[in-house]
């Protein structure tokens, strides 16, 4: 590939994977509250 | 009333809904959309308006969506009815343009059924594109004789497509969506992944992913990129026409709605890019054979899968195997979308008639694939497709989208109330920024969109013959149903159980003070010890647009 082509292909999985993996730690990080009132 | 009798079914576990909402947004869009729209639009450089798209559009609108169905944990007609009375057309009609949009899209996922079947002997044959038009559709031009002549071949198959897609939805949300989801949306991801792992060891896949990541800055100066990131965006994700408002009413009361919806925005780029990944290495190698550039062979919607990719497969060693997968994940990331659309007309109607989810499937989805099966797999189906595809997707969608945004955060001013409500039960937490995306970037975007759409059709046309008289009466009959069915009254059953949910979800927000600013919403009333109370009378008025 053509390195200015390699950067971007690079940039684009890192960013939007990267993305992904943050979003999915911050939301392990942060469980559900349950409660008896849990369902109306 | 006692709170067992209010009690809806829910997703099990946050991580059903983020699954069910992943296979809602990932659809064909994703596969044979963005790739060829990226390479179009600047190539590598395209990343930058996507992501921001992403960012000021999607994640804003998937956020408003989810509060608007979970505050009230109510279908689209009933979340806007909540918010004020006078908008409940408008949840009718993103419900319409849903039910426009599964009668004609079911028929697709039954083409990429046949041609997984046709893989296996690339029964295609030379010419890909005229078996796909005259030997498997029977397409014809649009004339009453031709629209009553049926295609067996496609028939078929859209039959068991509508036979599962129904069985699915007959056993719940919970039995049916989420069990779907939880098995299917891994197995798409392996076949994908492995049909991408196959296409980047191709001769010429380096020609492919170069065609398509290289970057063309220049590109950004065109507004028409711009344009093309945020409809990307906003088409892909499934916000706008009552999805996520309808599965966001199945979550518990306590969930966590922004840190779902980053995973559920950022799982759909993903498989974007990487369906991006492989489609282009796939098309370096169509080229690379053909002796030609990969932009002669570049292309994408129902061309690139019904054609291009057929060329392709006879070309390739093992092409059989690569036929398999990429129609099969057609086939699951259609499914999981077409599901999700239907559920929305399910909810709606059940809510509306005062009956069961079941008694409502037997109505609406089985009437939607009555009309399907009458509709497309004729000789005329492919134009009608088209053509209704055109017009539900550019003005239905855009329109009603735009609408809700002008009526909830412009007219009613809901914004803060809504923002209270996710940051009270959500970990990522939201402010000015997403109300500048919400109020004034997406509906600019939506806006421009909307009327340059509006002046092409009126002006050029879509098709450019009377085809087009289809779009326009969709559009009108959406917008009359969508009329009608307000006047039909609410059963007390659905009032009461949607005051309840504004009414304990809202108590939920006033929990937490350093959070919950007093809504300055027209019309709005901040009675002090007014959360909590269970007085009819002012469980009624929040359904009537007093929304606490």
């Amino acid at each position: 590939m053509t390195p200015e082509a390699l950067i971007m292909m690079i940039l684009a999985l890192v960013i939007v994977w990267g993305g992904l993996v943050a979003s999915l730690v911050h939301l392990k990080a942060h469980p559900d509250e349950g409660g008896t009132d849990d369902i109306i | 009333m006692s709170n067992k009798s209010l009690q809806r079914e829910v997703f099990p576990t946050r991580m059903a809904f983020i699954l069910a909402a992943v296979g809602s947004a990932i659809g064909l869009g994703n596969i044979w959309r963005f790739p060829y729209v990226a390479f179009e639009s600047g190539g590598g450089a395209f990343l930058i308006p996507y992501l921001i798209a992403l960012l000021t559009a999607g994640i804003p609108i998937l956020f408003f969506d989810y509060v608007l169905g979970h505050r009230s944990r109510s279908s689209a007609p009933m979340s806007f009815r909540v918010i004020s009375k006078k908008f409940e057309p408008l949840g009718w009609f993103q419900t319409g343009v849903a039910t426009v949009i599964a009668i004609y899209y079911a028929v697709i996922i039954g083409w990429a059924l046949s041609y997984t079947m046709f893989s296996v002997t690339e029964a295609w044959g030379d010419d890909a594109g005229t078996f796909f038009e005259a030997t498997y559709l029977h397409a014809g031009e649009l004339s009453l004789g031709s629209a009553f002549s049926f295609v067996p071949g496609v028939l078929i198959p859209l039959i068991i497509v509508w036979v599962v897609v129904l069985g699915i939805l007959f056993l719940g949300v919970q039995g049916g969506i989420a069990r779907f989801s939880k098995i299917f949306i891994p197995v798409l991801v392996v076949l994908f992944l492995a049909l991408v792992i196959r296409s980047l060891f191709l001769p010429g896949a380096v020609d492919g992913l170069n065609a398509l990541f290289t970057p063309d800055f220049a590109a950004l100066a065109d507004p028409q990129v711009w344009v093309a990131a945020y409809g990307q965006i906003f088409f892909s994700l499934s916000i706008g026409f009552g999805i996520m408002i309808t599965y966001a009413a199945y979550l518990r009361r306590r969930t966590n709605l922004t840190g779902s919806g980053l995973v559920v925005a950022f799982s759909n780029s993903s498989f974007e890019i990487l369906a991006g990944v492989g489609v282009f290495a796939a098309l370096g190698f169509m080229a690379h054979s053909a002796g030609t550039g990969v932009e002669d062979v570049a292309a994408g919607g129902v061309g690139l899968a019904f054609v291009g990719f057929p060329t392709l497969i006879s070309q390739m060693p093992g092409g059989a195997l690569f036929g398999v997968l990429f129609f099969l994940s057609l086939v699951f990331a259609g499914l999981s979308s077409l599901i999700s659309i239907i559920q929305v007309p399910i909810q709606a109607v059940a809510e509306k008639l005062g009956i069961s989810n079941r008694a409502s499937l037997g109505i609406v989805g089985g009437g939607m694939a009555v009309v399907s099966l009458l509709s497309m797999p004729t000789a005329t189906g492919l134009t009608v497709l088209d053509v209704v595809d055109a017009f539900a997707n550019n003005i239905g969608i855009v329109g009603g989208a735009l609408l809700s945004i002008i009526l909830v955060v412009w007219a009613k001013r809901a914004t803060p109330l809504l923002r209270d409500h996710l940051n009270a039960i959500s970990s990522f937490r939201i402010g000015t920024v997403w109300t500048v995306c919400l109020a004034v970037i997406t509906p600019i975007v939506l806006g421009f969109m909307l009327i340059s759409q509006i002046i092409a059709f009126i002006t050029e046309g879509y098709t450019g013959t009377s085809a087009d008289a289809i779009g326009w009466i969709v559009l009108a009959v959406l917008a009359v149903a969508a009329a009608v069915f307000t006047f039909i009254p609410w059963p007390k059953a659905s009032l009461d159980f949607t005051a309840r949910a504004v009414e304990a979800n809202d108590a939920d927000t006033k929990k937490y003070p350093e959070l919950y600013t007093p809504a300055r919403m027209t019309g709005h009333d901040d009675t002090p010890g007014a959360a909590g109370t269970t007085d009819p009378q002012a469980a009624e008025r929040r359904t009537e647009g007093d929304n606490r």
